[in-house]
């Protein structure tokens, strides 16, 4: 007994000690989720159309993986969002903003593109560092008026949601290189400024995706093994203990704050920067006037995630793989949003299921406990 | 078969993972103050909720006058006659005295409250029982003592005729003890029947007939009080003997420790200041103890002293050095260890593991960390000790979620950080609270070994026995004020009430003259 006291929890291969630890019931929780999310879209999809349920759910459940290019290339700004306010909440802060920071990361990369002339090769990588500059700019807005006015970072980064994506089309409007009028939409960026595609035939899937999965097992490193993400976790499970332990409160809601709109900053210019399969083009922006939506899908990966960077990688992918299957739901008269519904329901129960895991979790562990005192006592 | 007024009968009553209740049986007989003794976490609150239908118990039955009753829910118990005062009280703070107590029951002519009626029947009631109260104050204005008065009336308003106290004497003053147990005295007198919850061995040998102990959710037996004592007792409470006295020898009192002068520190509810020009001084060697009832001033003040909150006025030295603009790092690393009054709130990171919250003062130290990334080997060593030589007990040693953690376990952690971080100045506020006498008497003499290393200790404590065993200096704090400054040795818990409850106080001629 004494050994398995000892046991490190890094090396957390026994499967005992694996089923007590948070991260895998996280997981078990969001694969609940998941299969109560598709069963009741499926049911909406019976109710919208019985005779083509079946084989539009099928779309929805395989239909990303003929097109897993794809599915990567759209997981990557959303994994990007998602970190950011999935980094966050580690620290307790609700980053409502990372639509905002995503857009200023996107009009930064934009800006760099084409107003600044850069030798190939080194472009599209100052563009991208200008995107993650332009969201750490939105993210340390409302850090600042959290730790020094204490005003509630919802508040302010919602507010600076609208700030931003306003500010931006008001100035992609008013810049002829930039904006074609006629089409409202900008002009195609510059291929040097392109980050390099990594050769899917028909995708658009580029080094972006590779750079995001290791920024989110770079982030895992720095909340499990160094002592900022120590400090990081403590302020977000019980803040009082920081302060009461020495901890910079305010230090550390700045600098998380700046670290996600970071990374919502560079899912923006991933966004803006990825190679179009069309040759001669790029990805375009329309300056509308509607917030940018990978903001909020950011949200959802996020909790599917469980705030856990590792998580994020799955359920950006996820997220994206059933946004493709329903697209292609499409093709048999399904409406793209009944996906929306579906996703919508899985973060719903998500929430449900953390709670049911717990409660089943509880269980299993008082059975253990009181057979383990009964063996106790007979010991005696 | 004697006569019982309510019979709880094998009751069995399960939480997730604990049994709360195991098959326990208490009779309660008609005019008698029962007792319900036991530690922390005994099942005593767990089997009066039964009683008061917050809870159903799943196994054994109660019967009232012999008939089985089922209580589901506080009307039922209502219903029977049975009343409770908790132990955190249920008042609506901004209502008056009188419409708390007929709160749920208002007189009322078509859906008009008939005020007068029922202030008629409080007052009368008021008056026969001698709880003088002023029936139109608002609770939030009135004391502690005053709000419990109406909490009991509450329960005569509705004519219970049995009568639970949940550890009612937990938030008063000596002297407000002694009229309390007065009174339950003459409820039981009158033919009320009282069931008394308290871990305090004194007040069941004044006022109880018989009492009831449990221990760890089971029954361990009922005794006559008259024929029993509290070595008996305790005995029966904790499994084991206790040792009531904590052995010191005398103190060898040092150099200046902490010297304080002067401090101020504004409230946060009112206007007035929390603290008001606080002066003292803590030596090497002794245990100085910051006496007074709750909400005195003790807990901002000692907020100012660690620097979790400003003060307005007033300077701090600690060993020498001035720390009054220090931050709580500066000051910890300067040589202060607290021990917080609130443990889940400041001292431990519950849902962090064992390991990880004893390096909660010190991750950052070279020894723990390098280039900002933690030394999990070293951590884990670190706190293998620690737990070894402090015998913090937990279902998976370093790696345990301290949430999992008994409160007297996770106050041992806390203890071991603290003492084991270097030190000159131990603050220990109210280190001992909601434990129990096992874990209790650990803590005093980990206290005592401390002041023997020749560390300076400041103790803040509720706990009369705690202040009179354990302090070699009592300073007492009334309305952020030091009013008083006695020796536990030449001094009375009497004595030491009525300077608590701010009726005797020095001047500051006398106590600047002592320090």
């Amino acid at each position: 007994m004494q050994d398995k006291q000892t046991q490190t929890p890094k090396k957390g291969f026994d499967l005992k000690q694996l089923t007590k630890s948070r991260g895998f019931s996280a997981f078990t929780a969001a694969l609940l989720a998941i299969a109560l999310g598709l069963i009741f879209g499926f049911i909406v999809m019976i109710l919208a159309n019985p005779d083509k349920a079946i084989s539009g759910f099928r779309y929805v459940l395989v239909g990303g993986l003929g097109r897993f290019g794809d599915v990567l290339y759209f997981a990557t700004p959303i994994m990007m969002t998602g970190l950011a306010v999935g980094f966050a909440f580690r620290m307790g802060l609700f980053n409502i903003g990372a639509s905002g920071q995503y857009t200023m990361g996107m009009f930064f990369a934009l800006y760099v593109g084409f107003m600044w002339d850069l030798p190939n090769g080194i472009h599209w990588i100052v563009a991208i560092f200008a995107g993650m500059l332009g969201g750490m700019l939105w993210g340390i807005i409302p850090g600042l008026f959290k730790a020094f006015l204490n005003v509630n970072e919802v508040i302010t980064s919602i507010m600076f949601n609208y700030i931003g994506m306003y500010l931006v089309d008001m100035i992609i409007q008013g810049n002829g290189v930039i904006y074609i009028a006629s089409k409202s939409r900008t002009n195609y960026l510059p291929s040097t400024v392109q980050i390099p595609s990594l050769g899917i035939t028909g995708s658009n899937v580029n080094l972006g995706i590779i750079f995001a999965i290791i920024i989110a097992i770079a982030l895992f490193i720095v909340l499990e093994r160094t002592t900022f993400g120590y400090e990081l976790k403590a302020t977000g499970f019980n803040k009082y203990a920081a302060d009461y332990a020495g901890m910079k409160g305010k230090r550390n809601i700045v600098l998380t704050m700046v670290i996600a709109g970071g990374l919502a900053g560079m899912g923006g210019a991933f966004a803006i920067l990825a190679p179009s399969a069309i040759a001669g083009s790029s990805m375009t922006y329309e300056p509308i006037n509607i917030i940018a939506a990978n903001g909020f899908n950011g949200i959802a990966v996020a909790l599917l995630g469980s705030s856990n960077p590792i998580g994020i990688i799955f359920s950006a992918t996820f997220i994206s793989h059933i946004q493709r299957g329903g697209t292609l739901a499409n093709l048999v008269g399904y409406k793209p949003e009944i996906i929306d519904i579906v996703i919508a329901v899985i973060i719903y129960f998500s929430a449900f299921a953390m709670i049911m895991n717990a409660a089943i979790g509880r269980f299993i562990k008082a059975r253990i406990n009181k057979r383990h005192q009964k063996t106790e006592k007979e010991a005696k | 078969m004697e006569n019982y007024i309510v019979e709880m009968l094998n009751i069995t009553k399960e939480f997730p993972g604990i049994i709360a209740n195991d098959n326990i049986t208490l009779n309660l007989k008609k005019g008698e103050v029962h007792a319900l003794l036991g530690e922390n976490g005994a099942g005593k609150s767990t089997l009066m909720s039964v009683l008061f239908g917050l809870y159903q118990a799943e196994k054994g039955e109660i019967r009232k006058n012999g008939q089985v009753v089922k209580i589901n829910n506080p009307n039922d118990a209502n219903a029977l006659g049975i009343g409770m005062v908790h132990q955190h009280f249920k008042l609506v703070e901004i209502f008056t005295v009188l419409e708390n107590i007929i709160l749920g029951v208002e007189p009322n002519k078509l859906g008009f409250l008939q005020k007068s009626e029922a202030k008629e029947k409080v007052m009368a009631l008021s008056e026969k029982y001698g709880l003088s109260i002023n029936p139109d104050a608002l609770i939030e204005d009135i004391s502690v003592g005053m709000q419990q008065r109406v909490e009991i009336l509450k329960m005569l308003y509705r004519d219970n005729e049995i009568l639970i106290f949940d550890e009612p004497t937990a938030v008063l003053t000596p002297q407000e003890i002694k009229e309390l147990l007065k009174i339950m005295r003459g409820f039981a007198e009158e033919g009320k029947s009282i069931l008394f919850i308290t871990h305090k061995l004194n007040e069941i040998m004044e006022v109880a007939d018989r009492c009831t102990v449990l221990r760890k959710g089971k029954y361990i037996g009922t005794v006559n009080v008259k024929e029993s004592n509290k070595e008996e007792l305790s005995k029966m409470m904790v499994g084991r003997d206790v040792n009531f006295n904590v052995d010191k020898k005398p103190a060898e009192i040092k150099d200046v420790v902490l010297s304080v002068k002067g401090v101020t520190v504004p409230s946060k509810h009112h206007k007035n200041n929390a603290v008001k020009d606080v002066s003292f001084e803590v030596r090497a060697g002794e245990i100085v103890c910051l006496a007074g009832i709750e909400g005195n001033g003790q807990t901002e003040f000692v907020a100012a002293l660690t620097g979790l909150d400003k003060m307005s006025a007033g300077t701090i030295t600690l060993s020498g050095k001035d720390i009054t603009k220090s931050s709580i790092r500066e000051r910890s690393v300067s040589g202060m260890s607290h021990i917080p009054e609130d443990r889940h709130k400041h001292g431990l990171v519950l849902e962090y593991s064992l390991e990880q919250n004893m390096v909660l003062q010190r991750y950052w130290q070279p020894e723990f960390q390098k280039n900002g990334f933690i030394k999990f080997d070293a951590v884990r060593k670190y706190a293998e000790g620690l737990i070894e030589r402090f015998d913090v007990r937990s279902g998976q040693g370093p790696i345990s979620v301290v949430r999992s953690m008994s409160g007297g376990n996770q106050q041992k952690a806390i203890i071991a950080r603290e003492i084991d971080k270097k030190h000159d100045l131990l603050v220990a506020v109210q280190p001992t609270r909601g434990l129990d006498v096992g874990a209790i008497e650990y803590i005093h003499k980990q206290l005592v070994e401390r002041r023997d290393a020749g560390k300076g200790v400041l103790l803040v404590s509720l706990e009369l026995d705690e202040v009179m065993n354990v302090s070699d200096r009592i300073l007492v704090m009334y309305e952020g004020e030091i009013v008083g400054e006695l020796d536990p040795k030449n001094t009375t818990v009497q004595e030491l009430g009525l300077y608590m409850s701010g009726a005797k106080r020095n001047t500051a001629k006398e106590i600047n003259h002592a320090g």
